[in-house]
């Protein structure tokens, strides 16, 4: 494909859970600035995937490389700090807090200032929550969420709850982005909202994005490149409908 | 009905949000200065008392309320806090330097304890805590050499700059200037990186670590955090209690304490102040209950443990909020009046999720 | 040579019949914490009240012991019962951590009130077996602890077989299992969880009608909750097998650490090993590890 390294590069991974192979030889890599959307049956091991590089799960095997730097040994805290953001299948958001404060808990990566500095408000300290402040403002405009700003999380709708959570991991500034299945619980208007986002998430901030999604229109929407996976290992690549026209993908969704 | 209208973000997490508030809590202030000429020596010396139950609930509550960790052994911090203090006073330290010393060495045992916190947490860990607080009595029984064992330990009389603040009244200036202290310090913790940290530990581990913290070393460092203050306020206990035996120190204690974060509201600071001053109003209210109950009843002991029970059921099931979610509607129905409706706080219907994988 | 062993087996009986009691207060709040998720931190109290009822109805009443002990199990059972569907079951689906509390008040209320109806002294009565003692293979053993070793056992097994082969025991597991499903499926949860609630009220009348006769009828008895509560962490939340051995364990520890270890270890030993074990093996020694799905 593209001549220049890959920003993200998955190589012959494995992931075992005593004797079960939920990842067995799996290389992905991803481009920097192209929407890769991996999709695949349930089972194929596509969060397992994303566990493994945002350091969930430990590899029992291989290698991943984020711009050249092996990663798979890193500390679970650290991913975060080298650019990489995710979102979560089944919604992890702080509940108790307001979406203002989720949204500033994504900058965690940027410091919040010394403790003594937090614990006497210094001056230093009160510019940079503004400087914080200033910029979860600008994804708060980005993704229409200005009604909900100072409500708790608990009580928002589904959808919402989806886009403060794309919201937190925006406001981390990442250079790739994992979604896992964003589309998933939301009505016909909110993916579609969410599709034109993705589009400017790649093209407007520059991030790459990587998104586990079973919403085919969503998928043909905005991906440059499928990647289908199927029980721990990459069945097919390429465009949509080249993966999509694949007979094994075919066979694997049927399940012959 | 009041419309927040701000032109800067600093405006937005301003301690003191609204002139209202400066005139109340000024007023609040004023009362609390000026009352020691007012009230009578025993007054006064049990409002230091609720004073300093006041910084060890907001020290359970740091642990608790904001990092969602429970523990029910927090009398041992408080004990840590009260001995080591009472043993650097008996060295000669001077009390100025040995409260925040004894401070410290409590929160060593704080970090000591949170260390199982990386491994353990929910019932496991609270019973980490339950397990470390009976060791700590014991050991203070046993520990004739410095804590004078059960025989007791005189504690001495606080001096700063030459002069005693062993008089009541003073030592109620004492407990309320550490006590705003405390209070500010926290809640400009809690606004800040290390508060938000904080909740977002509680609230999902998962993503807490995918968006950089550090879990374990919040945990660890929540367990320092609290154990200090609550230290702190073991300190001040030490001088109002006078003389230390182990039994001042037990599971009750630990108990209160729980009651007065759960009862106060989790997750505010100004929950624990409520809570602590609620708890500790109690036994004065249950004793004046007596007064108007058959005699027969009033003679009973076990009447005052048996109200704690009744106040906290009631707060659990049908106020679990607390009495700063009480508050919070409170204000909320004058603020917003004449548009408050009842089901804007209305609770949502849950159903039982397991915790068991958790 | 000889009476070192002599010691060590008398230790270790005597480890056993205590581990035997904490085994069975262990078992009581396992059931309820495998069936609704709550830590019933009020199970000790619930012991107070029956050797206080057992007391009255000996003393006052003059009922023999055989026959309070039905009487005062089902009358623990039917107060637990109504505990649960009147107060328990309004926070189904709150935190674990309200459940804890709920429980501690309680464990307030009923102290309170035991202190409220039966007077704050500590009272004593005898059973059949009180001052009798056997001997086996040179150890000395009271009769009463071997009664209650009996006992613990009995139940265990009942339990055992009540789980296994009973519909309604099946039925218990199930809703255990997953609440949802169960109740889907036709089972009626809140009641199901009433009763497990009045069975754990039972087995806490019997080790509160057994227990008291050794020691006083006295409040303070709620504290062997802590002991059970240090027992059911080492065998590992949630397990019955894990109660009775974690249970034993306890007593055995603090049997030995009362004979061979320093002045004052007895009561500290077991909640050391507690710490020790969390750590080391944070699920307890039978519990299994289980990881939470992202």
């Amino acid at each position: 494909m593209s001549s220049a390294t890959p920003l993200l590069e998955i190589d012959k991974v494995a992931l075992h859970f005593g004797g079960l192979a939920a990842i067995s030889d799996l290389s992905i890599s991803v481009n920097s600035g192209e929407v890769l959307a991996v999709i695949g049956p349930n089972g194929a091991g596509k969060t397992s995937m994303l566990n493994l590089v945002t350091r969930v799960f430990d590899a029992s095997r291989g290698s991943i490389l984020f711009k050249g730097e092996d990663i798979a040994r890193l500390p679970r805290a650290r991913i975060a700090h080298l650019g990489i953001a995710r979102t979560f299948q089944n919604i992890e958001l702080f509940d108790a807090a307001s979406v203002l404060d989720n949204l500033l808990l994504g900058r965690h990566r940027f410091g919040a200032g010394a403790w003594w500095q937090q614990v006497l408000r210094t001056p230093a300290l009160t510019r940079r929550e503004e400087a914080h402040r200033a910029r979860v403002e600008e994804v708060i405009e980005f993704l229409d969420l200005s009604p909900w700003r100072n409500a708790p999380v608990a009580g928002l709708p589904y959808g919402v709850r989806k886009v403060v959570e794309l919201g937190r991991a925006l406001c981390a500034e990442p250079e790739i982005l994992f979604l896992d299945e964003p589309a998933s619980g939301l009505n016909p208007e909110e993916s579609r909202d969410l599709a034109f986002w993705i589009d400017d998430i790649r093209s407007d901030l520059g991030i790459t994005v990587v998104m586990i999604e079973h919403d085919m229109a969503l998928v043909n929407a905005v991906a440059d490149r499928v990647i289908c996976m199927a029980q721990g290992r990459v069945l097919a690549q390429g465009t949509a409908a080249e993966v999509q026209a694949h007979p094994d993908v075919i066979s694997a969704y049927l399940g012959a | 009905m009041r419309f927040d209208y701000h032109t800067r973000y600093r405006q937005g997490f301003a301690l003191l949000r609204h002139r209202s508030d400066w005139l109340s809590y000024g007023l609040l202030a004023a009362a609390l200065l000026a009352l020691p000429m007012l009230a009578s020596t025993y007054l006064v010396g049990e409002l230091g008392y609720v004073f300093i139950l006041c910084i060890a609930s907001m020290g359970l509550m740091a642990l608790t309320g904001f990092t969602g960790q429970v523990s029910l052994g927090h009398a041992s911090f408080v004990a840590i806090g009260a001995y080591a203090h009472a043993w650097l006073m008996a060295q000669g330290v001077p009390f100025a330097a040995s409260l925040p010393l004894a401070a410290l060495i409590s929160a060593a045992a704080g970090l000591v304890v949170g260390i199982p916190a990386i491994r353990v947490s929910g019932l496991y860990l609270a019973m980490v805590t339950l397990a470390f607080a009976i060791v700590v009595e014991q050991i203070i029984g046993m520990w004739r050499g410095v804590t004078g064992g059960y025989m007791g330990m005189m504690v001495e009389t606080p001096q700063l700059l030459g002069l005693s603040l062993g008089s009541p009244r003073v030592f109620y200036y004492v407990c309320l200037f550490v006590a705003a202290l405390v209070l500010l310090a926290l809640a400009n913790l809690m606004r800040s990186g290390i508060g938000r940290a904080f909740t977002g530990v509680r609230d999902s581990e998962a993503a807490a670590y995918a968006l950089g913290i550090e879990v374990n070393r919040v945990k660890v460092g929540a367990f320092g955090l609290s154990a200090g203050i609550t230290g702190l306020a073991g300190g001040l206990m030490a001088h109002h209690i006078g003389y230390l035996t182990p039994d001042a120190f037990t599971l009750l204690l630990s108990l209160d304490l729980v009651l007065m974060v759960v009862i106060g509201g989790i997750g505010s600071l100004r929950g624990a102040i409520l809570g602590a001053v609620l708890i500790s109003l109690l036994p004065n209210a249950v004793a004046a209950l007596k007064s108007l109950l058959p005699a027969a009843m009033a003679r009973q002991t076990g009447l005052e443990i048996f109200v704690a029970g009744l106040v906290l059921a009631l707060f659990v099931l049908f106020e679990p909020t607390g009495l700063n979610g009480r508050w919070l509607k409170l204000r909320a129905l004058i603020e917003s009046f004449p548009l408050y409706r009842r089901d804007m706080f209305r609770r949502q219907k849950t159903y039982m999720k397991s915790e068991r994988n958790r | 040579m000889n009476t070192a062993w002599e010691v060590f087996a008398q230790v270790t009986v005597n480890g056993i019949a205590v581990g035997a009691i904490y085994a069975l207060v262990a078992m009581g709040i396992v059931l309820i914490h495998k069936a609704t998720e709550v830590l019933n931190f009020a199970h000790g109290d619930l012991l107070v009240l029956s050797a206080f009822s057992a007391w009255a109805l000996i003393t006052h009443v003059g009922l023999p012991f055989w026959a309070v002990v039905p009487l005062v199990g089902a009358g623990i059972g039917v107060i637990a019962y109504g505990l649960d569907a009147v107060i328990v079951r309004r926070i189904a689906g709150q935190p674990q951590f309200a459940g804890v509390m709920l429980t501690i008040a309680m464990a307030f209320m009923i102290r309170g009130a035991v202190s409220m109806g039966f007077g704050p002294e500590s009272q004593s009565y005898d059973t059949p077996w009180t001052g009798q003692t056997s001997e086996l293979g040179g150890v000395a053993i009271g009769n009463l602890s071997l009664v209650i070793m009996g006992v613990s056992l009995g139940i265990a097994a009942a339990l055992w077989l009540f789980f296994r082969h009973t519909r309604l025991g099946v039925a218990m597991q199930a809703a255990s299992q997953n609440q949802l499903a169960a109740h889907l499926n036709g089972v009626r949860v809140k009641r199901l969880n009433s009763l497990v609630w009045a069975l754990a009220g039972v087995t806490a009348a019997i080790a509160g009608m057994f227990l008291a006769p050794l020691s006083l009828v006295d409040t303070s008895l709620w504290l062997i909750t802590l002991k059970a509560l240090a027992a059911i962490v080492l065998g590992g939340f949630g397990s019955l097998p894990g109660a009775l051995i974690g249970g034993i364990l306890i007593g055995l520890i603090e049997q030995y650490a009362g004979v061979y270890l320093p002045d004052g270890s007895r009561d500290i030993a077991p909640y050391l090993v507690l710490i020790v074990v969390l750590i080391l093996r944070p699920r307890g020694i039978l519990g299994d590890a289980h990881g939470r799905r992202v």
